[in-house]
């Protein structure tokens, strides 16, 4: 029998906890493919992450174009030539169905991103910290929380020029609050734990300590509220659009949904052009939706039975 | 006061409906009490002595399944229609359950929810409904003027006192007590237990007082049955009981618990090895055997009952009747 | 609840209020730090008339100065004056103020009784085909964007069937008084009623349900049965009371949220409320106009979390400490 040699037994440590990471997730799998709502969800977001990501193959880009559409029916009925019908600049609304996705995804994955990532790491540090930075950062904290986003987006656009950055800021500067209150609290949970106050026994840094002990523990429900804030920014980017206020260069779902509304496609029963964006919408958010309650049932069991 | 009993459990069995099967958390239970008299159950959380407790006054989910009798001066609760099971609950019955926190509305205040049960069943004339509530608070040992507060606003000692109050609003017959001294600290406990003796003595009440702590038990009650895995595997005068215990479980309960008072227990080995065992895994053969210290072939095999052990005495043991049965080997 | 509690409440609020002043004005001047010149961009405009504007409107004056004139004039009452219509801000907002405050409120006391119906019932027969249809649909709704709700309802309603008027507050041809206007506003009313009372009645269902499922978890409703007590009044006077606490926090916090919510759904609708306002201010690049109706929105924000923690210190005494 051989003996392992010393330093082998010194990467183990690591090695042994990252392979324990790796099972929990696995089982997080297991019991998330379980949930029938997760599932229907996962697979829903797959087909339209698929389809935004095709489109330069599904349908060019040209079709977007005006000048290059002029020739099309206007309002044409949904036909085998044109799935989704067309718009009232004869585009069809299945090209600008495809390409607004990418848009509308885009919007919604960049604002969670950044209001995640804002709040969670205000949440962290005002929950780990304590003291003083923890109630100066609360305050900022409810300060952003009163700020209503439509009204705040309104006076961004018309201060600053109209692009999909702006949006994506004002987005994700109004959501952040949100998150940073959750992860606070879960911080604080975690921190009454005992291990933290024997690592700290043990001469653990700061750093170490958030790393290897709160952030693990957080990254849960960091990834839970993740999947839950994105409908809430694809739905705020399709406001936004839809009163004006999004990059006037770009497609989105709400800009076609603005679109639809302007041509008099309601009066004019023209149902293709504003159910496609909106069906697309309310598809999206659904599935995120589900996705985000399923991960909830997964960490916590309890929610389960609810 | 009838020679019958007041309280009669016959053959009771509690079995939950879960997602992965069915666990029998109380199987096969006889009881009884006796008006004025006092029983004590112990045994170990999870053996389902709270589920007993639940089960007597119909307060189980539906996802239960309940068989057997629980036989109210001779009337079977479980046959009760709706309307005399609420008039029998609480006027007839009490129930004080532990962590009174949890068990008090908390945004009520303690007079209006006394009062309800008053008032439900009558048990004060029109408009002296407050003047009781006062009296039964300071029956218990509280001012009545704390009747005009939050449960929030009391400390976890007032509270089980205001529960015990509650409990006694409607002049039951039969109080039936689920660890209701367990949250509380030593000295708190000693009082609360106090009380309730004298309560018990006052009005002549039936008591079931379920606990884990054996020690308790002795002081407070006449007789004693121990439940393990969801059946009585002793039972008898609770003083003989706890000073030569003939089942193996109670011999070791018994030594777990340093009774108050004597320097000489504190002294004793105590605890038990392993966790009682889970309701849809039983063992096979004694519920017991894997924990027994005196543990023989035949009980892997052999699920035995309950037999006589001695005068007005009954255990669930092979060794039952054998000088083993004392402990030595 | 004691004075020291809402005193404290209050002055939170009323910091909070001036902390938003105080950003309002720098927002608007982040980057133009002349709006006059971005308005009149492109237009000819002789230079004194541009100068006189910017005399109207405080500009030729520092920075510091135009922060404490605006401070002082808002702390009157003075939110200056409109660019395209000339009245006071003040005006402006308060003609459009009460269209909106009908419509919002309205549809919060609508979509509240329907939402706690729908959360009672599905949380006390969980897991019933009640419970999954309503669960199903709340999920729906919440996923559904307001404005694209009242598209739907516009185009069915009023388009294809007819029934109803496709926008506005009243028909221009101007009804004669008593019955008639009032049944010609309420058909106006109706669809944008119901558009909002659809989009937020889902997500105080699911609130109530979940809420009322954890007390329902609670030993003390065991208790409460255990006294004698029936089911109907265990969940009307025990359950019901405790569920309420986050949700109607909930639906108070969302008021302030709403009234600015409802900005996309007035125009679907073309509701002359502050949502209109909004947007021809927008169009105008109105200034003075846009800051005061930011200043409206986030006071109503605050003022619905004001009546929301003094509600919620009113409902359970265990947080009114001090």
């Amino acid at each position: 029998m051989t003996v392992a040699p010393p330093t082998a037994r010194k990467t183990s440590g690591r090695a042994i906890v990252r392979a324990r990471r790796r099972k929990a997730v696995a089982k997080v799998w297991a019991t998330y493919r379980r949930s029938p709502q997760g599932m229907v969800g996962l697979v829903v977001l797959v087909v339209i992450v698929v389809l935004a990501l095709a489109a330069p193959l599904l349908s060019s880009s040209k079709g977007l174009d005006v000048t290059y559409t002029s020739k099309n029916p206007q309002f044409a009925h949904p036909s085998l030539k044109f799935l989704f019908g067309t718009d009232d600049l004869g585009r069809s609304v299945w090209t600008l169905f495809i390409w607004g996705a990418r848009i509308s995804l885009f919007v919604g994955l960049a604002a969670t991103i950044i209001a995640v990532g804002l709040g969670a790491g205000v949440g962290v540090i005002a929950g780990y910290a304590g003291g003083r930075t923890e109630a100066v950062l609360m305050r900022i904290t409810e300060f952003f929380l009163v700020i209503p986003f439509i009204p705040f987006a309104v006076v961004l656009a018309s201060v600053l020029h109209r692009s999909l950055t702006n949006i994506i800021l004002v987005i994700g500067i109004t959501s952040w609050p949100g998150t940073a209150r959750l992860i606070r609290a879960q911080v604080l949970s975690v921190k009454e734990r005992l291990y933290v106050d024997r690592s700290r026994a043990l001469g653990a840094g700061h750093w170490h300590l958030v790393s290897r002990h709160i952030l693990p523990n957080v990254m849960p429900l960091i990834f839970a509220n993740l999947t839950l804030t994105v409908p809430i920014a694809i739905l705020s980017e399709s406001t936004l659009s839809f009163l004006g206020l999004g990059d006037p260069l770009r497609i989105s779902w709400g800009v076609i949904l603005q679109n639809a509304f302007q041509s008099d496609a309601v009066s004019l029963h023209a149902w293709w052009y504003y159910l496609a964006p909106g069906l697309g919408i309310i598809f999206v958010a659904l599935a995120f939706t589900m996705c985000g309650r399923a991960l909830e049932e997964v960490l916590d069991p309890r929610l389960k039975d609810i | 006061m009838s020679d019958a009993p007041l309280l009669e459990l016959k053959d009771l069995s509690v079995t939950y409906r879960t997602r992965s099967g069915d666990a029998p958390v109380v199987r096969g239970v006889n009881l009884e009490l006796r008006g004025a008299r006092t029983l004590g159950l112990a045994g170990e959380s999870g053996c389902g002595k709270t589920t007993l407790a639940n089960a007597i006054l119909r307060l189980l989910p539906p996802s239960t399944r309940v068989e057997g009798q629980v036989l109210l001066e001779g009337e079977d609760v479980y046959t009760m229609p709706p309307g005399r099971l609420r008039a029998v609950r609480w006027s007839e019955m009490a129930v004080i359950f532990q962590g009174a926190l949890h068990s008090l509305n908390p945004v009520q205040k303690i007079n209006k929810q006394i009062g309800e049960a008053i008032d439900l069943h009558h048990a004060a004339p029109r408009g002296a409904t407050r003047q009781r509530v006062g009296e039964l608070l300071e029956q218990v040992g509280l001012p009545a003027r704390r009747g005009n507060e939050y449960p929030h606003q009391l400390s976890g000692g007032q509270r089980q006192r205001v529960m015990i109050a509650m409990a006694l609003a409607c002049d039951p017959a039969v109080l039936i007590a689920d660890e209701p001294t367990t949250a509380l600290d030593v000295m708190v406990q000693a009082q609360v237990l106090d009380l309730l003796q004298q309560l018990q003595r006052e009005r002549n009440l039936a008591v079931l007082f379920i606990t884990h702590d054996l020690s308790v038990l002795t002081s407070v009650c006449e007789r004693l049955a121990v439940m393990y895995a969801g059946r009585i595997v002793e039972e008898g005068p609770s003083d003989v009981v706890f000073e030569s215990p003939q089942h193996p479980y109670t011999r070791a309960l018994a030594a777990a618990f340093p009774t108050i008072g004597d320097p000489t227990s504190r002294m004793r080995p105590s605890g038990l090895e392993g966790d009682p065992p889970d309701p849809q895994h039983l063992p096979t053969g004694c519920p017991f055997h894997l924990r027994c210290d005196v543990a023989e072939e035949q009980c892997r095999t052999l699920d035995v009952g309950l037999a006589p052990a001695g005068p007005d005495r009954l255990a669930a043991c092979v060794k039952v009747g054998s000088p083993a049965a004392a402990g030595n080997p | 609840m004691s004075l020291r509690f809402v005193g404290r409440k209050v002055v939170g609020s009323i910091l909070s209020l001036i902390a938003v002043i105080i950003f309002n004005f720098f927002l608007f001047r982040i980057v133009k730090s002349d709006p006059v010149g971005s308005l009149l961009r492109g237009r000819n405009v002789p230079p004194d008339v541009k100068a006189r504007l910017r005399h109207q409107f405080g500009l030729d004056k520092s920075k510091i100065d135009q922060f404490w004139l605006y401070m002082r004039q808002t702390a009157r009452g003075n939110l200056g004056v409109s660019i395209q219509s000339g009245r006071p801000v003040t005006e402006d907002i308060g003609n459009s103020l009460w269209p909106t405050i009908w419509l919002v409120g309205l549809s919060t006391v609508l979509s509240t009784i329907i939402g706690l119906l729908m959360g009672i019932k599905s949380a006390w027969q969980r897991n019933s085909w009640f419970d999954r249809l309503s669960t199903g649909v709340s999920m729906f709704t919440y996923a559904t964007p307001d404005f694209f709700l009242g598209i739907l309802l516009l185009a069915f309603f009023a388009f294809t069937l007819k029934l109803l008027p496709t926008g506005g507050i009243e028909s221009p041809t101007g009804s004669t008084g008593g019955i008639s206007h009032l049944i010609d506003q309420a058909k106006h009313l109706a669809l944008p009623c119901l558009t909002l009372t659809i989009g937020y009645m889902g997500e105080y269902a699911i609130v109530m349900r979940s809420s009322l499922l954890e007390v329902m978890g609670e030993d003390f409703l065991k208790v409460a049965r255990a006294r004698g007590l029936r089911d109907a009044l265990v969940r009307r006077r025990h359950a019901v009371p405790n569920a309420m606490l986050p949700t109607v926090t909930l639906v108070t916090l969302n008021l302030g949220f709403v009234l600015s919510g409802a900005i996309a759904v007035e125009t679907v609708f073309s509701w002359p409320g502050l949502g209109q306002l909004t947007e021809t201010a927008v169009h105008n690049q109105d200034f003075p106009l846009l800051q005061g109706l930011f200043l409206i929105f986030t006071a109503a924000v605050i003022l619905a979390n004001l009546v929301s923690d003094l509600l919620y210190g009113y409902l359970d005494p265990r947080v009114r400490v001090g």
